[in-house]
């Protein structure tokens, strides 16, 4: 019967974990701090263990979803024997209690991670970093254990079965989405604590950012994938075709994205410059912060969201409290032992320096501008000045015009020298990228839509401009050493390429599905046909069939376009049984310049069916964009420079003095 | 000194936000405006969303118990909220909707297809009556009682669970 007893025993795996994450968050730090070495080695057992017995609950809470024990309540509201076993096993993180545990489990991972590839940091770095983790870690734990324990159970009324899951998180979606976004937003935590590791031990040269700029990379590289999957989730899966709608959940991911942005860049200008030290920390702490909001905002239920979750004033009082001793503490922490010294190299107005410093505030003001729009509903509401509601026309405006000065800077970025460099030699080199952009972007409309739309060529322009300015970069770099040339090109040269390509392709997906949308509401019955942009579309059958845990009316639909092979799509009206929930499924036929979208509406008086059907043109760019910058990340990270690691090169690094255009040859990331 | 000040500024703000996020936690978004509730419905003066020849006022809401819905196409949560209130109007409440910052082409398009729970649909594009019910989202919903004046107020989704739990006693609650 020890099967029946798995829920108490994972209870007490998270109690066990807690009881680890508090040793490894005081004994390391006071270890480091009275020079103890044994208490300094405490730290990684610690975070082994403490990750093992994270495993084990989340285990358990899997296996009591599997086996329908619907005696834990967490798995009476969230599942249903008739939920397929995939659903099953990600129903898990598909409400509150499983996703902190989630989050609490992939904040162990990352600890775990880091104390098996850190071995070469400095001992007392190790134990302060691990140390600040446990730190993390015991508040989140006892947020488990005190408001949202999973294994609560049911007793003695069990529930014969469970309430199922939300149909909107019976997909795919659900299984790949919450796991990368957490990664993403918990991978920061590595980084916030160099940093505070750092300003602890009272060494903040630019060593530490050298051993955190792999972690940031690929927390970075996780938040992208995240956001995109939630994006492209939310296109496929909620029936209107929408791709981003400024949702307050929607924004806590991208605000942590914009400032780790910002944060990637910062430390690649300290690492090889060792200026900017201050900043770099501060944006490190503000990361991690901004992911705590994130959870705060996503948990507390102070703004209403689509992502609704249950809302417990508890809960989101414990987060606020957690929120504000972890930002307070490391912002006094930042405000007391933050270097007074300036930084002593200087650099010219323009330079890669100083191309770095302007992406670095342009990507802070969008963070802020994100971060009001979010949190303006309730700061007016707190002051009493009345409710004014802000959505996509405020965000519209404000981002579009942020987002062309970041590119105008981005593509001069990669071609200035650190230090100094001369307007002309920018100029030649760049003049020609800039003529060839702005002709192709003012025709290029033309040519496709027929007509002119200032935000295609904008987002044209923008896009040409920098994947233009990238070429020239390479050309110029094999040109001097031929083909040799492109051997030289690092690995995490080909990253920021990568990168930066990938906002291009972002750029222009979001230009063209926003302008050349075409979407028609129409009425067919079984039988006729219509005709949208250039594609017709004929309901050839209409039947009713059952799922595993459903009903559901399904549409056949025949497209035929003059000249080529027809197929057919299947929009569906689904209805959940267990939850008596209403779902659009929706047919799509993805393409890489365009889609057909088709969702089934609601049954007519006389019969007949309305019919959603979209045509999104480059709508998969989107993601595409998103995979690349993704790519370039890991990419970065892979690159042998930081599986060298002579460690005295770090230490020695910060004291360089690096001849003026020595720095041209070498690469941002 | 003074720099080392300055870099208290970032916790100094910081301790600014946690203030208001905290209050914002007590005000739970659902029961934020009860200033609102015992008082009529503000006045207004408004063509429907199918006709823009045709002005209603404040009058459309007496005699009757209404739940009044703001409503848009541009909201996500909108369509989700759909079924409940047609679901409701087949239970025989009295609906009016109100087209909130809009065009009433979209706002058609989106009743066609999701169904028209609404007696009429008031539209609302510049957001005046919105403002004075002190509306910051959509959907949002405020029951009416027959003298015309607010009894209850419904921020946010109506979900299934809300139709039976809260929506139909409260409607039952104010019947004349």
């Amino acid at each position: 019967m020890l099967i029946r007893t798995l829920p108490e025993l994972g209870h007490f795996a998270l109690i066990l974990a807690l009881a680890m994450a508090v040793l490894q968050a005081i004994v390391p730090l006071w270890g480091a701090a009275t020079r103890r070495p044994l208490w300094m080695a405490f730290a990684q057992p610690m975070a082994w263990g403490q990750f093992l017995f994270l495993v084990f609950a989340y285990l358990s809470l899997t296996a009591s979803f599997a086996l329908d024990d619907f005696s834990v309540a967490y798995v009476a509201n969230n599942s249903n024997s008739l939920l397929p076993w995939y659903y099953k096993l990600s129903a898990v993180w598909g409400s509150h209690e499983g996703s902190v545990l989630l989050w609490v489990l992939i904040l162990s991972g990352w600890s775990f991670a880091v104390s098996l590839f850190s071995q070469r940091l400095p001992r007392d770095m190790l134990a302060r970093v691990l140390g600040v983790m446990g730190w993390i870690s015991s508040g989140f734990l006892l947020f488990i254990l005190l408001t949202s324990n999973p294994f609560e159970r049911l007793l003695p009324d069990v529930p014969t079965d469970g309430a199922d899951l939300n149909p909107l998180l019976q997909d795919f979606g659900l299984i790949v989405h919450p796991p990368m976004l957490y990664m993403g937003y918990v991978g920061f935590s590595v980084v916030f604590a160099f940093a505070m590791a750092a300003l602890l031990g009272g060494r903040l040269d630019a060593a530490w950012t050298r051993w955190a700029r792999p972690w940031t990379n690929v927390a970075w590289a996780f938040l992208t994938m995240g956001i995109a999957l939630g994006s492209w989730w939310a296109y496929y899966e909620l029936g209107w075709g929408g791709w981003w709608f400024w949702d307050p959940v929607e924004n806590a991911s991208l605000l942590p994205w914009l400032a780790g942005t910002a944060l990637i860049h910062s430390l690649a200008v300290t690492e090889k410059r060792g200026t900017f030290k201050n900043w770099t920390v501060l944006l490190a702490i503000f990361t991690f912060s901004l992911s705590l909001l994130g959870t705060f905002l996503v948990r507390s239920g102070v703004l209403s969201s689509v992502h609704a979750f249950a809302n417990d004033p508890s809960r989101g009082t414990f987060i606020l409290a957690l929120l504000g001793v972890t930002v307070g503490l490391s912002l006094a922490i930042f405000a007391l032992r933050a270097p007074r010294v300036q930084s002593l190299a200087g650099f010219g107005w323009l330079s890669r320096d100083s191309l770095l410093l302007i992406n670095n505030i342009v990507l802070v003001v969008m963070t802020v501008t994100v971060l009001l729009g979010t949190i303006y509903p309730l700061l007016l509401d707190a002051l009493g000045l009345g409710k004014i509601s802000v959505g996509p026309p405020y965000f519209n405006a404000l981002f579009v015009p942020l987002t062309a000065l970041l590119c105008l800077f981005m593509g001069l970025g990669p071609l200035a020298r650190w230090k100094r460099m001369p307007g002309r030699e920018l100029a030649r080199r760049l003049g020609g990228a800039a003529i060839v952009a702005m002709v192709v972007a003012a025709v290029l409309p033309l040519l496709y839509g027929g007509s002119f739309s200032l935000g295609v060529t904008l987002g044209l322009l923008l896009a040409l401009w920098l994947a233009l300015s990238l070429a020239r970069d390479i050309v110029d770099k094999t040109r001097r050493g031929r083909l040799g040339g492109l051997k030289k090109l690092t690995l995490a040269y080909w990253g920021m390429v990568l990168g930066h390509l990938g906002l291009a392709v972002t750029i222009v997906g979001v230009a063209m599905v926003s302008h050349y949308n075409i979407e028609r509401n129409v009425r067919l019955a079984p039988g006729q046909h219509v005709e949208v942009g250039g594609y017709q579309f004929a309901m050839t059958d209409f039947r009713e069939r059952s799922g595993p845990n459903y009903t559901a009316d399904t549409a056949t639909i025949e497209v035929t376009r003059p000249g080529r092979a027809s197929f057919t799509m299947q929009p569906e009206k689904r209805f959940y049984v267990a939850s008596g929930m209403p779902m659009t499924d929706v047919a799509l036929r993805p393409g890489l310049f365009s889609d057909l979208y088709v969702a089934l509406g609601e049954k007519l008086d006389n019969g007949d069916w309305s019919l959603r059907i979209q045509l999104k043109p480059f709508v998969r760019w989107l993601w595409l964009g998103a995979l690349m910058m993704a790519a370039g990340g890991i990419l970065a990270v892979i690159d042998r420079r930081y599986r060298r690691v002579p460690r005295r090169s770090a230490a020695v690094r910060t004291h360089e003095s690096i001849p003026p255009g020595a720095g041209a040859r070498g690469d941002i990331s | 000194m003074t720099r080392r000040l300055l870099l208290l500024i970032p916790l100094l703000l910081f301790a600014a936000l946690v203030v208001f996020l905290y209050r914002g936690l007590a005000k739970d978004p659902a029961a934020r405006d009860s200033a609102l509730l015992a008082r009529d419905f503000p006045a207004f003066n408004l063509t429907t969303l199918d006709d823009p020849n045709r002005t209603l006022d404040r009058s459309l809401l007496k005699g009757q118990v209404t739940l009044v819905n703001v409503w848009g196409e541009w909201c996500p949560t909108c369509k989700q909220e759909m079924p409940q209130l047609l679901a409701l109007a087949d239970r025989g409440v009295r609906l009016v909707g109100v087209d909130y910052k809009d065009t009433r082409e979209n706002g058609r398009q989106f009743l066609d297809e999701f169904g028209d729970p609404f007696e009429v649909s008031l539209f609302d594009p510049e957001g005046t009556l919105g403002f004075d019910l002190g509306v910051y989202g959509a959907p949002e919903s405020f029951l009416v009682d027959a003298e015309g004046v607010i009894r209850y107020h419904h921020t946010g989704y109506i979900t299934p669970q809300d139709v039976e739990d809260v929506i139909l006693p409260e409607v039952n609650k104010w019947q004349p």
